[in-house]
């Protein structure tokens, strides 16, 4: 098991007017390799949950295991290692840039593991190349000349120089506009094949989570109320609209083929496997007839 | 880790002193510093420091709200304490230190001080926490329009006030993320020694700074947009009127007053 969460329950400014419950008995496992999509609602408690797996945020009860180390137990933590293996993408990260260069910012987080510049380098080429930045072409670029794409990605190949072992991504695509999102999820997905990095991915989005993820957890109010794989997931389509987030609409429309009579899988999230299905259909319907 | 600031401490209650006119409150908070000075006796600091309780129950607040506002003044008020006791000279001897005194008077005054700013900044707190900041602002602005004839730019005043105020808890909340954010990449904000500390405040400050000019940014032309154009010719969706009970708490600071004066408290 690389990532455990037990029984963490969150407060916000306990004891005060403003008193908040964020999380509320919150279990979750992370397996080696894993990518799993994190979905909820704004306010479902997502960007919580993510921030106790490296000490931003300290639980008001529960802990988490990382490698079966607890991390809020008795014994102390480096935090300065623990954030190095687990990467964090906050939301609209390029709003932390502040280097002079490309360069100067995504080598912040190496130089602060105290590598040598021979290193820093490699590093800092390697997590622009992951995010398909040509490193020669963007290395003395200023990071507030890039575009709002571009200088997301900057920001992520920030975190990725630090080479984490687990990355956990808060809501990557948001504010991108659709070609962008589309370049983003491909490399998320590619990325993670190559590397074999365990991605946590948050998100309020069911279409692009459904295409990546190998396990799905659903947030609503502070709880985990859904877990499992896509397939197990969506097959509680009710209760997905009921909080609100909804299915995928080609899943919506295979399952409306599905109830219509049609035989059709209804497990499918992309429009290619749509099409491959229905053409199918149509085929066996044109071979029953000849 | 910087929820602590208290600035713009509106503490919403439904009381008496909620209600009040802004503009009045104002007024009768100024006469009533002025009367605080005029003080010279322990029976008139006991009267005045009733009244001030009676205030503060009047507003249905926490006692606590109000001690926790003296709480960064303290050294001001043990230090200014501490001078007169020692260097102000007059009265009896009470304690001789070699060359060191405290005496009697120095002590009088000591304390007279003290219970003053103690009075000063607690009737100030109960103006900022009964009192919306838009309020306060509005109500400065109205007093300070006299002052438009001789060029004093009242409006904008008024205007750059409630912007910066409502501009706090949002660069609160934003440097909390960035500086969450950056320890993420491993940075770390109380290691080393102060130039290292200096330079480690770089990855928080230059994103910090670049949001808040593009926030301005954005709200001068949202501004723009809905076309403002300065005080000039501006109406209100609140005008604020003086209703009875203003001049009821009128009436009754004015009798305070009267009170101490007349009989020499």
């Amino acid at each position: 098991m690389l990532l455990q969460v037990k029984n963490l329950t969150h407060i916000y400014m306990p004891g005060s007017p403003y008193e908040h419950r964020a999380l509320y008995n919150v279990n979750l496992e992370v397996h080696q390799g894993d990518f799993l999509g994190l979905i909820g609602r704004t306010g479902s408690g997502k960007t919580t949950l993510v921030q106790h797996l490296n000490g931003l945020l300290k639980p008001t009860q529960g802990t988490v295991l990382f490698k079966d180390r607890d991390l809020y137990g008795e014994q102390k933590v480096d935090w300065r290692e623990i954030r190095q293996k687990i990467g964090l993408v906050f939301q609209y990260p390029e709003e932390q840039l502040f280097g002079e260069t490309v360069f100067e910012d995504v080598a912040f987080g190496p130089r602060k593991l105290g590598l040598g510049e021979e290193m820093v380098q490699l590093r800092v080429k390697k997590a622009l190349e992951m995010v398909n930045l040509d490193y020669n072409n963007f290395k003395g670029r200023s990071p507030f000349n890039l575009s709002r794409g571009e200088m997301r990605r900057v920001a992520m190949a920030g975190v990725l120089s630090m080479e984490p072992e687990i990355l956990v991504m808060d809501e990557p695509s948001s504010g991108l506009d659709p070609r962008g999102r589309k370049m983003l999820l491909e490399q998320v997905k590619q990325f993670h094949r190559q590397s074999g990095i365990t991605v946590i991915f948050v998100s309020h989005n069911m279409e692009e989570v459904a295409l990546l993820a190998n396990r799905l957890a659903v947030m609503e109010g502070g709880q985990i109320v859904l877990e499992g794989s896509p397939r197990e997931v969506f097959t509680e389509a009710e209760k997905l609209i009921s909080i609100g987030l909804g299915i995928p609409q080609v899943t919506r429309l295979m399952l409306e083929l599905k109830n219509k009579g049609k035989q059709v899988k209804a497990d499918i999230f992309s429009v290619e496997e749509a099409r491959r299905e229905i053409i199918k259909l149509f085929e066996e319907k044109q071979g029953d007839r000849s | 880790m910087m929820k602590d600031i208290t600035m713009g401490q509106y503490y919403p209650e439904k009381s008496i002193l909620h209600d009040l006119d802004p503009r009045m409150k104002i007024v009768l908070l100024f006469f009533y510093m002025i009367l605080i000075f005029f003080v010279k006796t322990f029976y008139g600091f006991l009267f005045i420091a009733i009244i001030t309780y009676l205030m503060i129950k009047g507003s249905h607040l926490p006692v606590r709200l109000f001690l926790k506002s003296l709480r960064p003044v303290l050294v001001i008020i043990s230090f200014t304490l501490f001078l007169h006791a020692f260097f102000t000279k007059g009265g009896e001897v009470l304690l001789a230190l070699g060359p060191v005194t405290v005496e009697s008077a120095g002590l009088v005054t000591g304390l007279f001080m003290t219970l003053r700013l103690m009075i000063l900044v607690i009737t100030t707190s109960l103006l900022t926490l009964t009192t919306s900041p838009i309020a306060l602002t509005d109500g400065i602005e109205y007093l300070l329009s006299p002052l438009k004839k001789v060029g004093v730019p009242a409006h904008e005043l008024a205007m750059m006030m409630t912007i910066s105020l409502r501009f706090i808890p949002i660069l609160i909340l934003e440097s909390d993320k960035i500086m969450k954010a950056q320890l993420a990449r491993g940075a770390d904000f109380n290691r080393g020694n102060v130039v290292e500390r200096a330079r480690n405040m770089v990855p928080l400050i230059v994103p910090l700074f670049v949001s808040a000019f593009r926030r301005a940014d954005e709200l001068a032309t949202a501004m723009e947009a809905r076309g403002y154009r300065g005080g000039e010719g501006r109406t209100r969706l609140n005008i604020l009127r003086l209703s009875p009970r203003d001049f009821h708490a009128l009436t009754f600071v004015a009798l305070v007053f009267v009170l101490v004066l007349a009989t020499g408290l």
